[in-house]
């Protein structure tokens, strides 16, 4: 049996070198004149142990990491081919910590598998959910959706299920599946990880989604800034297409689906449905007032399900082993799993997939190892740009959607940026009105000016000036965004704003250091 | 190459791209990622072309290119250098990155240096933010950049 090595061309990956890393085994190889293949796989997620190589032995894979070029020499003097002990040895990558306490329904294949081989998906299970699918009334299919209790995983947790049935009852001569796959909230690469690493995946969960409204054409819109991920899923649609998964006759029934690849253009605010759905459209991406629900009026006004890559990408395991084995993890309304995506200033940062219902401080403590830098966690904001930044005495809040809410917080699309001691506050408020300035659509008045004045309000508290009657300002303004905003970016942003203010009052009292250093 | 010669190549260059993206659903995005990819920015010249060919007017075309942060007005430098500075990149001190390769570079965000090497530009997340601080120079990813990883980044688009 010719040596399979696995080496990541998962964009994190790659960012910490794995590309040197193929190049220096590949190298070696050749000089050894050993025969062995490479499969360059998707990453697992664990971007601590990144550039991860792991070796098919005939016991199982083994995995060392992270792997520098400068290692690679000795990576096969110590035989690693055959899983040799080596200083980065890690051994069986399901039985790495991080690895065996996740359960992986989403991401089970991410990783592990080579991403653009459809044989390599289907021996992994892949397909089985629109095997089933197409066998089914699409009512059926909407119904084992719905009763699996999975949630929007983009950030506002509506039932899927429900948004689908509204797309089956509404007549249309076309209808429409759109991927939202514009991961612009900091803290999140769960879409960009599954697009590189298991794109049929998300493929195929379009297509049941297709098959279940009545749906014929689909579009993932990815933004610009996943160079990587787009080509992937451009090969894999390509791919899928070839094998008939796509096409007038999806896995030879008599359903049609076919999907194409979109790419942003730099605009966080089209992360937003309806602003998503006219930046497809060819136009200013610039938020709808709804109703009309895209639902019923959707991208070119057809009916429309719109929903986020891990959405979609958790809908074949359901179609495959059933409403009731996805509903059975998690906790309260927020049922089956949730990659949770750790991050900014943590020692173990990465990808975990889990039951919904770990506490917040179980997240960043145990699993993340608190911070990179060894300081003290002062602050994890938690849901991106537009989540709330919780202290250390909100530790106790179990990951889920209600419980989130309950504490003037949210999941959103599961991201967690955790920031040690040396945190400013009132320049994390400060950034939050800043950034949903700089993205704002300018549709609404809340978010288009009330960012603008929420910044200068705040400079003047960073100032010293009037402090205590400019915070209330603050104060005033976020209820006004909060309420009077069309959409989530001028909605949230009061979020990050109000809980730094609530949580950490003292980042927001004149200092005189800071008085003196304006 | 006078001036109504090289307006008239990216009229023709244009049309070209058109012609062969009109049949999209919603053609607008791809094209203009097309024309900035031909001509590495958006050419004013290109403007009306389009709006002729997807039966738009010109402030409708105009009103989308401005709108989206990826469309150039007019070419970058040879490289383009991204920063991430969203808040995962921040806790991890992206704020000292920006500083320091603004300072080796002479430039702040969104300017060219002199010599036309590198465009500095802020990105808000490359989704590598386990890896934080981050960068994309020319496509490339970088992750958990350093003093040693920005000088070596610098070295190479300035030579």
């Amino acid at each position: 049996m010719i040596p399979r090595i696995y080496i990541p061309a998962d964009s994190g990956a790659l960012a910490l070198g794995a590309e040197k890393v193929a190049r220096a085994i590949e190298k070696e190889l050749k000089e050894r004149g050993v025969e062995a293949k490479i499969v360059r796989n998707g990453s697992r997620g664990a971007y601590f142990l990144e550039p991860m190589v792991e070796v098919a032995t005939a016991e199982g894979r083994v995995a060392y990491g992270p792997v520098k070029p400068s290692d690679v020499k000795s990576l096969f003097d110590s035989g690693f081919l055959k899983g040799g002990h080596h200083k980065r040895w890690l051994g069986a990558p399901d039985k790495i910590s991080f690895f065996a306490k996740q359960t992986r329904l989403t991401f089970a294949r991410c990783g592990v598998i080579d991403p653009l081989s459809l044989d390599s998906y289907k021996s992994h299970g892949g397909l089985n959910g629109l095997q089933n699918a197409v066998a089914m009334a699409p009512a059926d299919v909407v119904k084992q959706v719905t009763e699996s209790g999975l949630r929007g995983r983009g950030g506002a947790g509506f039932p899927t299920g429900i948004k689908w049935k509204t797309v089956l009852d509404t007549a249309g001569a076309q209808k429409y599946i759109v991927c939202n796959a514009d991961e612009g909230d900091s803290a999140t690469f769960a879409d960009r990880m599954i697009m590189e690493g298991d794109p049929f995946v998300l493929i195929e969960g379009m297509a049941i989604a297709g098959i279940a409204t009545g749906a014929t054409k689909g579009f993932v819109y990815i933004r610009s800034e996943y160079p990587h991920a787009v080509a992937t899923m451009n090969k894999a649609v390509a791919i899928a297409r070839k094998a008939g998964v796509l096409g007038v006759n999806v896995l030879g029934s008599p359903n049609a689906f076919d999907m194409e690849i979109r790419v942003g253009a730099g605009a966080y605010v089209c992360g937003e449905e309806t602003s998503l759905l006219n930046s497809l459209e060819g136009k200013r991406g610039v938020v709808r007032a709804k109703p009309p629900l895209p639902a019923i009026q959707g991208l070119f006004g057809k009916p429309t399900v719109i929903n986020n890559v891990i959405s979609l990408a958790s809908v074949p395991v359901i179609m495959d082993k059933g409403a009731a084995y996805y509903k059975d993890f998690g906790m309260g309304r927020s049922r089956g799993t949730i990659p949770i995506q750790i991050a900014g200033n943590v020692k173990h940062g990465g990808l975990f997939e889990t039951a919904f219902g770990l506490t917040l401080g179980e997240i960043v403590d145990e699993i993340g190892g608190g911070t990179a830098s060894g300081r003290p966690v002062k602050a994890v904001q938690v849901g991106g740009p537009l989540g709330a930044y919780f202290p250390r005495a909100l530790f106790d809040t179990p990951f889920d959607y209600e419980e989130f809410a309950k504490r003037d917080g949210l999941i959103g699309h599961a991201g967690i940026t955790v920031f040690d001691d040396s945190a400013d506050m009132l320049k994390q408020a400060r950034f939050a009105m800043e950034f949903c300035a700089i993205e704002s659509c300018g549709k609404c008045t809340p978010c288009r000016i009330g960012s603008t004045r929420g910044v200068e309000v705040l400079d003047k508290v960073a100032a010293g000036i009037e402090a205590e009657k400019n915070l209330a300002l603050v104060t005033d303004l976020c209820n006004t965004m909060k309420f009077g905003s069309l959409c989530a970016l001028g909605g949230f942003t009061p979020y990050p704003v109000m809980s730094s203010i609530t949580h950490f009052p003292e980042d927001f009292k004149p200092a005189p250091a800071r008085v003196a250093a304006e | 190459m006078s001036m109504q010669a090289a307006s008239t190549e990216i009229a023709s260059r244009t049309a070209a791209i058109i012609d062969e993206m009109k049949g999209l659903e919603g053609p607008l995005l791809p094209i203009l990622h097309s024309i900035q990819e031909e001509f590495g920015h958006v050419p004013k010249d290109a403007l009306p072309v389009i709006a002729d060919g997807l039966n738009l007017s010109r402030a409708e075309v105009h009103g989308v290119v401005s709108f989206y942060h990826d469309f150039r007005a007019k070419p970058a430098g040879r490289h383009v250098l991204k920063l991430c500075q969203a808040e995962a990149c921040q806790s991890m001190g992206s704020d000292a990155v920006a500083g320091k390769v603004k300072q080796l570079l002479g430039i702040d965000f969104h300017e060219t240096t002199r010599d036309g090497s590198v465009t500095l530009e802020p990105v808000y997340c490359l989704g590598l933010c386990a890896c934080s601080p981050s960068a994309m120079l020319d496509g490339e990813v970088i992750g958990r950049l350093d003093d040693e990883k920005i000088e070596e980044i610098v070295a190479e688009v300035c030579s």
